[in-house]
C-alpha cells in the first residue's frame, strides 16, 4: 500500500491535470490552479526537512571534527544569523535599507557574482579544448566558430561585409535546423516520461522499483 | 459619413464572462474610443476607452448569459464617427478549447500508439533500439570508482522536483543508486531544491534496499544544500574538488551553472556523463564531458537502463510519433512550397 497510493495519487491528479489543460471551464479551471497551489504548499513544507536536513549534516560533522570543520561553523552562523535577522525584521525584510537586504547585498552578491563571473574563464578553457581540431568535425566545429565570432564582432564586417551575413546564415539556419530537432525530440520524451510516470509504469520516482 | 459597424460574439475557447468586439476603423478616426454597453432595451453605459487605431477589444466584465449590445463613441465627441450599435451578444462558458485540438490529436495518436506498443511488448515482441554510449559509460564509471576506490557524484541540475527532466533525474537516480549498492561504491547526491531532497533521499534510500544493501546506505549521501543557484555550484564545486569523485553524473536541467560544474570535474580527472533537454547547455556538456545524452536519449535513458518491455514500448511509440512528425514536416513543406498553408496552420500552437 505504501507504493500504491502515491501511484494512484499521481494516476488521478495526473490524468486530471492534463485533461483540465483543454477544458476552459471555470470550474475545472478553479480545481487546476487549486491543485497548482497545493503543490506550492507541500513543497513550502520540503524547506523545513531541507533546512533540518543541513543542519543536522553539519552539526554533526562539527561535533565530530571532520575535515574543514570550521567552515561548518561559518556556514551554521550564516543560516542561524540570517534567518534570525530575516525573522526579527518580519514584513519588513524586503526593504532596502533593512538588515537583511544588507546582508544580501554585503555578502550574498558579491559571492554569487563572483562565481559567475568565473564562467569567462572556464568558457576560455572548454572552447580551447572544443577547438582542438582532431577530427573532421572538430574541424568543422572550429571553422564554423571563427566564422561566427569574427562575424558577431565589428572587425569581422571591417574585413568583409559577407562575414557577418555568413554568422547570422550558421545562426538562422544549421543551427536552428539542429535545435528545432533536438527539441522536438526532447518534447515526444517528455510527453513519453510524463506518460509513463502517471500511469504508474515508472515506479522509480516514488521509491519502488519499476 | 456612414457609421462603421462592429463585430461582436462571445469570446472562443475561454471560460466565459467574455466578449468579443472588432470593427475596422475609419481612415479619420478619432484619438479614442469610449466603448459603451447597454443590456437589450437598456441605456447606454462607458466599458473602456480604447485607443483611435486599435481594431478589437475584449470586454471581459461580461455576464454569462446577458445580451449585450455596443457602440463606439468618439473621443473627443463627435457622433458623425460614432459607430453603429452592434446586434446582440452574450458570452457563455466553453467546454473545450478548440485552439488545443491539434496537440490533443497528437497526444491522442500517441497515447493509442503507447497502449498498442504495451500491449505489444508484454506478447513478447523484442523491440531493438540504437546503443547509446553514454549508457553503457554510467556503469562503467560506477566500476572505474570502484576500483580506485572513490565515490560517484549525482547532480540532478537546479530545478525544482515539479519540472519534467527532474523527475526523469530521480528516475535515473534510482537505477544509479542500485549500482551503486550493488558495488557499495559512495554516492553523494548534492540537491538545490528540499523538494528534491525529499524525494532524492528516498529513491537512494528504496534502491539500497532493493538491491539488498540497505547496511550500505548513509543518511548523509543525499543532502540538500542551497535553493540558490552560484551558491550551489559553489557547494558542489567544493565537494569536487575536496572529495575528487571518480565518476560525475550531471543529469537534470541545467543552465548557467553548466560550464562551472563540468569543467570543474574535468579539472578533477572524473569521468563524466551529462544529460540535459536544455539546448542552450548541451554544447557545453558535450565540450566539457566525456558522454552527453542529449535531449531524447536523456528521457530514454531510464527505460533503455531499466530494459522493462513496457517501458521500451513506451519508447517506440515516441520514435513512431516522430518518425510521424518528420512526416508531417516534408509533406507540409512541399504543401507550403505550392501555396497550400492548411497544414502547416493546424499545428500551429500561438
Amino acid at each position: 500500500m505504501k507504493r500504491e497510493i502515491p501511484i494512484l495519487i499521481t494516476l488521478v491528479s495526473g490524468l486530471f491535470m492534463l485533461l483540465a489543460w483543454f477544458v476552459p471551464h471555470p470550474t475545472v479551471r478553479s480545481a487546476y490552479e487549486g491543485l497548482q497551489n497545493w503543490a506550492i504548499v507541500v513543497v513550502g513544507f520540503t524547506y523545513v526537512l531541507g533546512v533540518a536536513n543541513l543542519l543536522r549534516i553539519n552539526v554533526r560533522q562539527v561535533s565530530r571534527k571532520e575535515r574543514d570543520w570550521p567552515y561548518k561553523i561559518v556556514l551554521l552562523a550564516g543560516i542561524l544569523v540570517t534567518m534570525a535577522v530575516g525573522f526579527s525584521e518580519g514584513n519588513h525584510y524586503t526593504d532596502v535599507d533593512s538588515r537583511f537586504q544588507w546582508i544580501y547585498r554585503t555578502f550574498y552578491s558579491p559571492m554569487t557574482a563572483t562565481m559567475f563571473s568565473l564562467l569567462a574563464f572556464f568558457i576560455a578553457s572548454a572552447a580551447f579544448r572544443a577547438f582542438r581540431i582532431r577530427s573532421v568535425e572538430a574541424l568543422l566545429l572550429a571553422i564554423a566558430a571563427f566564422i561566427l565570432m569574427l562575424g558577431r564582432v565589428p572587425l569581422g564586417a571591417a574585413i568583409h561585409p559577407a562575414i557577418p551575413a555568413a554568422a547570422d546564415w550558421l545562426m538562422e539556419i544549421p543551427q536552428n535546423a539542429a535545435k528545432r530537432g533536438i527539441l522536438i525530440g526532447a518534447a515526444l520524451g517528455v510527453m513519453a516520461t510524463g506518460i509513463r510516470v502517471i500511469l504508474g509504469l515508472e515506479k522509480t520516482y516514488g521509491g519502488g522499483e519499476s | 459619413m456612414f457609421a462603421f459597424p462592429l463585430k461582436v460574439g462571445d469570446t472562443p475557447n475561454d471560460g466565459g464572462g467574455s466578449v468579443d468586439i472588432s470593427w475596422t476603423p475609419p481612415v479619420h478616426h478619432p484619438t479614442s474610443w469610449i466603448l459603451v454597453r447597454r443590456e437589450q432595451g437598456g441605456t447606454f453605459a462607458p466599458v473602456a476607452t480604447v485607443d483611435g487605431a486599435d481594431s478589437h477589444y475584449s470586454d471581459d466584465s461580461a455576464q454569462n448569459g446577458t445580451s449585450y449590445e455596443y457602440q463606439l463613441v468618439a473621443s473627443p465627441a463627435d457622433p458623425a464617427l460614432d459607430s453603429e450599435v452592434s446586434g446582440p451578444a452574450r458570452s457563455s462558458v466553453n467546454l473545450f478549447d478548440w485552439s488545443k485540438l491539434n496537440v490533443l490529436v497528437v497526444a491522442g495518436i500517441f497515447f493509442a500508439l503507447l497502449f498498442w506498443y504495451i500491449r505489444k511488448s508484454e506478447g513478447g515482441v523484442k523491440w531493438v533500439f540504437r546503443k547509446i554510449p553514454g549508457l553503457d559509460a554510467i556503469e562503467e564509471a560506477v566500476g572505474r570508482a570502484t576500483e580506485m576506490g572513490k565515490g560517484v557524484l549525482y547532480v540532478p541540475g537546479v530545478q525544482d522536483i515539479d519540472d519534467i527532466q527532474t523527475i526523469a533525474s530521480m528516475i535515473l537516480l534510482g537505477r544509479v543508486a542500485r549500482i551503486t549498492a550493488k558495488y557499495e561504491t559512495p554516492l553523494d547526491v548534492p540537491t538545490n531544491s528540499p523538494g528534491v531532497f525529499t524525494v532524492a533521499e528516498e529513491v537512494v534510500k528504496s534502491a539500497y534496499a532493493d538491491a539488498g544493501r540497505a547496511d550500505v546506505y548513509r543518511s548523509d549521501q543525499v543532502r540538500y544544500v542551497t535553493s540558490e543557484q552560484f551558491a550551489y555550484v559553489a557547494a558542489v564545486n567544493g565537494m569536487m574538488l575536496r572529495e575528487r569523485p571518480a565518476a560525475n553524473l550531471l543529469l537534470g536541467a541545467f543552465f548557467a551553472e553548466s560550464l562551472l560544474l563540468a569543467e570543474t570535474g574535468h579539472a578533477v580527472g572524473a569521468i563524466q556523463i551529462a544529460g540535459t533537454a536544455n539546448v542552450h547547455q548541451m554544447p557545453f556538456f558535450v565540450v566539457a564531458c566525456d558522454y552527453t545524452l542529449i535531449g531524447e536519449e536523456y528521457f530514454a535513458a531510464s527505460a533503455l537502463l531499466s530494459n522493462d518491455a513496457r517501458l521500451l514500448g513506451s519508447l517506440k511509440a515516441t520514435d513512431s510519433v516522430k518518425i510521424l512528425m518528420i512526416t508531417v514536416i516534408i509533406v507540409g513543406s512541399i504543401l507550403a512550397t505550392f501555396g497550400q498553408t492548411w497544414l502547416g496552420d493546424f499545428f500551429a500552437t500561438q
